[in-house]
């Protein structure tokens, strides 16, 4: 094996991005150091980019085994090459410009499955150079799987979430039996690709890798969504730590291990916080079809109350404190301005307005926090569930806006419930709760709210934007 | 269900266990309350208006008799008489008890078969707070301080000028910034005075700020032995530090208040004799550590001495000298904890209920304490130099110096989770290798290594993922996530590698060169995305 200088100069550099990466994510744990770790991430980018393509001049890896070179990847880089980062670079910069912070989940979604398509087609273009060993194809294999997996999952989320395709999950018949089809079937047409290089094997895995891909989301429910996208965020992750195993390049294998693992402990806190299993989560719906009784639960007793915005204006002058409590009708309504002028205008009269967000509040883990920050709402009254929750007894007025679920006693009231065991946020408890929803339809999980039914809670039907609009002009007007 | 209150028997304790407000409180709540004659007199609580609430005013005897008693120092013991025989067999006992340095009061208390809750048991987390009698005390005690310190302070706490000249402000120090060091900082600096804090634990240096103080620490970085910060033991040259540092504050300032206690032991001595000299006569010295023996080396507990002009304050009583503010704080924790266990209707004993089970001394006279282990909290990680060096241990947190809440900790990892993912990361590891020997007819050779090496690399860079990533607040999810994303666009890399050869654009160029295309648009926009966001976040 030879070694050559220019080896040693690009490893150092891998290592430095490495360490860059692991900087970023750990600068990512405060909001004081948060940029600073975007900007480790960019540097270490940079760097890992710069140094692979200053290896042109040089020859990098020409590897002999058992008298056979490998690793084709010899010679000049393909000057497209420069063209495809150029252009690449200018669309994710527009994309990222473009895209409104409503529909950051559409956008992480999306960029995951390009994740997903590179490794895919990496994988590809190793088996086109020349044909590989037999270990080297299990790592082809491996890669091209997982990342199809990855790139057909992530499409799906994305056109969940985008409500191009109905968020409930579909539950097809004997689905694990199908999943354990799918597996049989992939380790065959390994077996056929490793075996001799047969290309139709890898063809097949990968067909039947998109379809697992698919399958493992589209049995998973709008609710349990920000749960699939770290999820998926995982996945890249390993995706590309495969890759490493394929390419031999410790960068990779790292970078991929930080990805996959910081996505597989998002979503275990997800999961925590939705008293859900990871399992269900990572077998598509495993027993989450809720037993046949739960479907039945009574009509809760009581009826629902109105209230309009003059009304509410009125009570909430007379509020000492009051809590927002934000959900995903927010984001679709693009409240979020409306929201923030609400609590200025409240705040300027000495209400103690405090923000509770509900882990699982909207599609993407920490999506409620995103817009708010967007619509400048200080970060220090947006609290966390835990520590705003036993502070409802003693508050004014809860406003619920466009939440369902993280506000449903029944949650903790009813065993049968699909979300029983799952912690809510206790907004029952504060002497009054102001619901604003469009309709007076279920929530994502398909349940009825006794919420809506307490003595205590007032309905403020209409869009939350023109809602929240209407109080905060009644307000300014008393 | 019945609960008796009753009147404190120490001398010189003002206080009582529940202000009237809080009884009508739990009259509303079902409660039959019975309060004994003059209870509250000290506070400044009339009989009548325990009547008022609801209650009923009783002798003595009857107090003692109720299914509950509430109390608020523990009960005397004098040779083989206590003051709980006169309780019922097998009723409940609410008070502060310190059953570490009485195991015969607990003793005594067993044989009576009683079940008792300790106040002063009850734990430091965040959900228990609103229980916590030792900081409500610790908060009044720390601004009674203050008072106590500008009653015999001859001079302004705020600077003026005046017709006559100019005043200077004065210079307070606070030593330990924990409830009481920061209840005290408050108040200084609404008098007017200039105030500095010192504490070892630098995570409080945002909270001294946040109450308008000056942080002052020791840096022992220089000490050598790389571990930065206070962390294990406070070394010598760490003492040393501190002690220089004291002996030119003590110069300087006028008031010095000081709150440093270990659980469990006598207060540390951190003000010596020569410091006090140092400062100017006039200065004052109030020692909230005084009941344990106080920080100064001069203080008298109880007492107020002057040693060469300067004023020692050794109260042991502060909290109770604000008697009737301090009996309603203490009746407010006692609220929380009966509602925590299940108010008047639904009262039990609730063993997994963590805010409660730690102050549970006994229960029928079966001893509790002390409770279970939890889980030990974790360290936050420490960033490792190199991706491939060992992930940092999950050790127990180190020993506070000063007794006091910081903010709320942050969750710890489980060390549930911690074993699943290292027996998958070894399952994987296995697993790879048997399918690679498969590959390799079971020679060793260069691949065989080369794989060994990356999964070490694997695995480790696993961990060192999980360590980094535990502690992020839910508020960063998003952000994080997109630069995960933006990250894992690494792919970049391979497509990059495989985008290179001799002869023209291949198939396999092609295909190399579209996936570092979308890699790329990864990359950009998951970066810039991020950095939209994290722009939006203000405080």
């Amino acid at each position: 094996m030879e070694f050559h200088t220019s080896e040693a100069l690009i490893n150092s550099a891998y290592i430095i991005a490495a360490v860059l990466f692991i900087l970023s994510l750990r600068g990512l744990s405060s909001q004081e150091t948060a940029r600073r770790g975007n900007l480790y991430g960019i540097l270490g980018m940079a760097i890992a980019i710069g140094a692979t393509l200053a290896s042109n001049s040089g020859i990098l890896h020409a590897v002999t085994i058992d008298g056979v070179e490998h690793r084709v990847a010899v010679g000049k880089f393909h000057y497209l090459v420069f063209g495809a980062i150029g252009g690449g670079a200018v669309i994710g910069a527009i994309m990222a410009a473009r895209v409104g912070m409503t529909q950051m989940p559409e956008l992480v979604a999306l960029l995951h499955s390009f994740v997903g398509l590179a490794a895919v087609l990496v994988g590809y273009s190793l088996d086109l150079h020349a044909l590989p060993p037999l270990s080297e194809r299990i790592e082809i294999f491996i890669d091209v799987w997982i990342g199809a997996i990855t790139l057909t999952g992530s499409i799906l989320a994305f056109l969940k979430l985008r409500g191009s395709v109905s968020g409930k999950p579909l539950l097809l018949p004997m689905r694990h039996a199908i999943n354990v089809a799918l597996v049989i079937g992939s380790i065959i047409a390994a077996y056929v690709y490793c075996k001799d290089g047969t290309q139709y094997g890898l063809q097949f895995g990968t067909a039947i890798a998109c379809v697992l891909g698919i399958h493992l989301v589209v049995a998973i429910g709008g609710a349990d969504m920000p749960v699939v996208v770290s999820m998926l965020n995982s996945y890249s992750g390993w995706t590309a730590a495969a890759a490493g195993f394929m390419l031999n390049n410790d960068l990779l294998i790292i970078t991929g291990a930080l990805v996959g693992s910081s996505g597989a402990i998002l979503s275990y806190i997800m999961c925590k916080a939705m008293n859900r299993s990871i399992w269900n989560v990572i077998f598509g719906g495993f027993g989450a079809a809720p037993p046949p009784t739960a479907k039945k639960a009574q009509q809760p007793a009581g009826e629902v109350q109105d209230i309009d915005a003059a009304a509410l204006a009125e009570k909430l002058s007379e509020a000492k404190s009051v809590i927002i409590v934000p959900g995903y009708g927010m984001a679709v309504g693009r409240a979020q301005h409306a929201v923030r002028e609400l609590t200025e205008v409240l705040r300027a009269r000495g209400v103690n307005v405090r923000f509770a967000i509900h882990p699982v509040a909207g599609r993407l883990p920490g999506h409620m926090n995103v817009l708010l920050a967007e619509a400048n709402v200080p970060y220090d009254i947006v609290l966390e569930m835990d520590e705003i929750n036993a502070d409802f007894p003693h508050t004014d007025v809860a406003m619920v806006i466009g939440a369902n679920d993280i506000v449903n006693p029944a949650a903790e009231d009813d065993p049968t419930s699909p979300i029983a065991g799952m912690p809510v946020l206790q907004v029952w408890k504060s002497k009054l709760v102001i619901v604003n929803k469009r309709s007076r339809a279920a929530g994502y999980a398909g349940i009825d709210n006794p919420l809506f039914y307490k003595p205590v809670t007032r309905m403020l039907f209409g869009d939350a934007k023109d809602a929240v609009e209407k109080v905060v002009a009644a307000l300014k007007a008393s | 269900m019945k609960l008796g209150i009753v009147k404190e028997t120490r001398p010189e304790e003002r206080r009582v266990a529940a202000s009237p407000q809080v009884v009508g409180k739990w009259v509303k709540a079902g409660w039959e309350v019975v309060v004994e004659k003059g209870a509250g007199g000290d506070a400044s609580y009339p009989d009548a208006q325990y009547e008022a609430a609801g209650a009923t005013v009783v002798d003595r005897g009857d107090a003692w008799h109720a299914d509950v008693v509430l109390k608020l120092r523990p009960p005397t013991v004098e040779g083989d008489a206590c003051e709980a025989d006169q309780m019922r067999d097998g009723a409940t006992l609410v008070s502060y008890i310190f059953p570490s340095e009485s195991p015969e009061l607990v003793d005594k208390l067993a044989a009576k078969k009683l079940t008792v809750l300790a106040m002063d048991q009850v734990p430091r987390i965040s959900r228990a707070q609103k229980m916590d009698a030792l900081s409500s005390m610790a908060n009044i005690a720390g601004y009674r301080a203050v008072i106590e310190a500008a009653n015999r302070f001859g001079s302004f706490f705020t600077g003026q000028f005046t017709a006559a000249g100019k005043v200077p402000p004065a210079k307070v120090l606070i030593i330990g910034a924990g409830v009481a060091g920061l209840a005290a900082l408050g108040a200084a600096k609404g008098l007017g005075a200039i105030v500095r804090a010192f504490d070892v634990r630098p995570a409080v240096e945002d909270q001294i700020k946040s109450l308008g103080g000056e942080f002052l620490t020791v840096s022992i970085q220089e000490s050598g032995e790389g571990q930065g910060g206070y962390a294990k033991e406070m070394s010598k040259e760490f003492l040393e530090a501190e002690y220089a540092l004291f002996r030119q504050q003590a110069k300087e300032v006028d008031i010095v208040i000081t709150t440093a206690l270990i659980p469990g032991r006598p207060a540390p001595k951190l003000w010596f004799a020569d410091m006090v000299e140092l400062m100017k006569p006039g200065s004052v010295i109030v020692d909230l550590a005084a009941e344990r023996g106080g920080n100064c080396e001069l203080t008298v507990p109880g007492e107020v001495t002057v040693h060469k002009g300067v004023t020692i304050v050794g109260y042991t009583d502060l909290a109770s000298r604000m008697a009737h503010v301090a009996s309603d704080l203490y009746g407010t924790n006692l609220l929380h904890l009966l509602d925590e266990m299940g108010g008047a209707k639904g009262h039990k004993v609730d063993h997994d209920n963590d805010a409660v089970r730690p102050a549970l001394i006994l229960e029928g006279g079966e001893k509790r304490w002390p409770p279970p282990k939890a889980p030990p909290k974790a360290e936050p990680p420490k960033v490792e130099a190199k991706p491939a060096a060992p992930p940092p241990k999950v050790e127990a947190p180190p020993q506070k110096l000063f007794h006091g809440h910081g903010g709320p900790a942050p969750k710890p990892p489980s060390r549930k989770v911690g074993i699943v993912m290292s027996v998958i990361g070894i399952l994987a590891a296995i697993a790879f290798v048997c399918v690679r020997y498969l590959g390799t007819d079971g020679t060793h050779d260069v691949h065989t290594y080369q794989l060994l090496q990356h999964l070490t690399v694997f695995v480790m860079a696993i961990f060192v993922g999980f360590q980094v990533v535990w502690n992020v607040t839910p508020a960063l999810h998003t952000p994080l996530m997109s630069v995960t994303n933006a990250i894992s666009g690494i792919i970049v890399i391979g497509g990059l590698l495989n985008a290179r050869g001799n002869y023209g654009l291949t198939n396999g160029v092609l295909v190399a060169i579209v996936a570092t295309l979308f890699a790329t648009i990864n990359i950009a926009g998951g970066f810039l995305v991020t950095n939209r966001m994290l722009k939006m976040f203000r405080k």
